[in-house]
């Protein structure tokens, strides 16, 4: 390149100029450093991950037909109420008529998902019929975030409860249950 | 004794292969990379176990989060279109330039009456974090609020031009107490659409 050939009297053979053969190697180093830079740029700022999209399907509301609406038997229902810090209330029944007992429990695989599982269990062996499975109302508070209702609605799924919803909450859940228990 | 000589290897050692695969991932990298949009209303989204992606095509999106509302379309077409019926229903004009840049938006949250002001900026003021107020929520007396016509419009506008149902998919903030989503809710449900989607992160897999 930039070089002088210098010391070219050497042999002097016949006065021929000789182009001196160059190596066919490229130094690569530069060029590897780029790639990797741009690789590394381009990891950081793609969204590998789309988002997800959970389906939600709510009640019908046709509140002028109320004829169509299902009765379901006291005995399955599930009420989970979803409260303040990260903490659900559970019970059986109906409000005016609770069986056993509310409880409160807390997220994830020892808290509702127990309470679930085993609900599961005792509902079908209450009726004896796999189809007749536990019902799950899901009842959020003003107090309980959107975190927490993504939560119960992935239990539904992880454990296979084919029949939930999302209900509104009535009033005296919340002043009998949820403030009891301090979590409103 | 004659000592043993070490042959002095050269250091430059062959780049090729590396090279190779650098420019291969490089080209993988950039073919499947999209770009992310800049958000105007940036959300936390909580994680579940659901493993089905969110479509592409017929999406509406809400978003919800820090008590506002952002509503956005997919394709260009369908917001524009739907930017058409919205301003023969409040009796707001736009020019041709207002209504191309406003298809190119992703999402806005601003009150009607303050759209055209928005659409004027560019997209660095635009999509300042906190400048959007939100779509008003609330309706005024018998006519339905801003937030229920852009859904209903932009469903219109999604049957009118892919002669298909929109989806609508709420994006909401983690820590966002229910009532902003359940507000958001019965603004869909008194439109007769019971089904729709809320957008997820995936869950690392929980050990069993």
């Amino acid at each position: 390149m930039a070089e002088l050939n210098t010391g070219g009297g050497g042999g002097g053979k016949g006065g021929k100029i000789r182009t001196k053969k160059m190596s066919t190697r490229v130094d690569l180093t530069a060029m590897v450093d780029l790639a990797f830079l741009l690789i590394t740029f381009f990891m950081l700022t793609t969204s590998l991950a789309k988002p997800k999209a959970m389906d939600l399907v709510m009640p019908d509301k046709n509140e002028d037909k109320p004829e169509d609406q299902l009765k379901v038997s006291e005995n399955r229902t599930l009420n989970i109420l979803l409260g303040k810090n990260n903490k659900v209330e559970w019970y059986m029944g109906r409000l005016d008529n609770i069986i056993g007992s509310a409880e409160v429990a807390g997220f994830g695989k020892n808290g509702i998902r127990k309470v679930i599982m085993d609900k599961q269990r005792s509902v079908t062996a209450l009726t004896g019929d796999p189809k007749k499975g536990l019902v799950v109302l899901i009842k959020p508070s003003d107090k309980s975030t959107y975190r927490n209702l993504v939560d119960i609605l992935d239990e539904m799924a992880v454990l296979n409860v084919t029949q939930y919803a999302i209900v509104d909450i009535h009033p005296l859940e919340v002043t009998n249950l949820l403030k009891r228990d301090n979590i409103y | 004794m004659p000592k043993v000589k070490i042959a002095r290897k050269s250091t430059a050692i062959d780049m090729t292969a590396m090279c190779d695969v650098a420019f291969l991932l490089l080209t993988f990298f950039i073919l499947t990379a999209t770009a992310r949009q800049p958000e105007p209303l940036p959300v936390d989204t909580p994680a579940s176990t659901v493993t089905t992606p969110q479509p592409d095509k017929d999406i509406g999106t809400v978003t919800i989060g820090k008590g506002k509302v952002f509503f956005g379309v997919k394709e260009p077409a369908i917001r524009r279109s739907m930017l058409e019926k919205m301003s023969g229903i409040y009796h707001i004009p736009f020019t041709e330039d207002e209504k191309k840049r406003f298809s190119l938006m992703e999402s806005f949250g601003v009150d009607m009456n303050n759209l055209k002001t928005i659409i004027n900026l560019d997209n660095t003021q635009r999509n300042k974090e906190g400048f959007q107020p939100g779509i008003p929520t609330d309706s005024v007396g018998d006519t339905r609020s801003q937030l229920a016509e852009w859904i209903y419009q932009a469903r219109y506008a999604t049957k009118e031009i892919n002669n298909a149902d929109m989806r609508l998919s709420i994006k909401g903030d983690a820590p966002e107490e229910y009532p902003a989503i359940q507000k958001v809710i019965k603004i869909v449900q008194a439109q007769n659409l019971n089904k729709f989607s809320l957008i997820t992160s995936l869950r690392a897999a929980e050990k069993k």
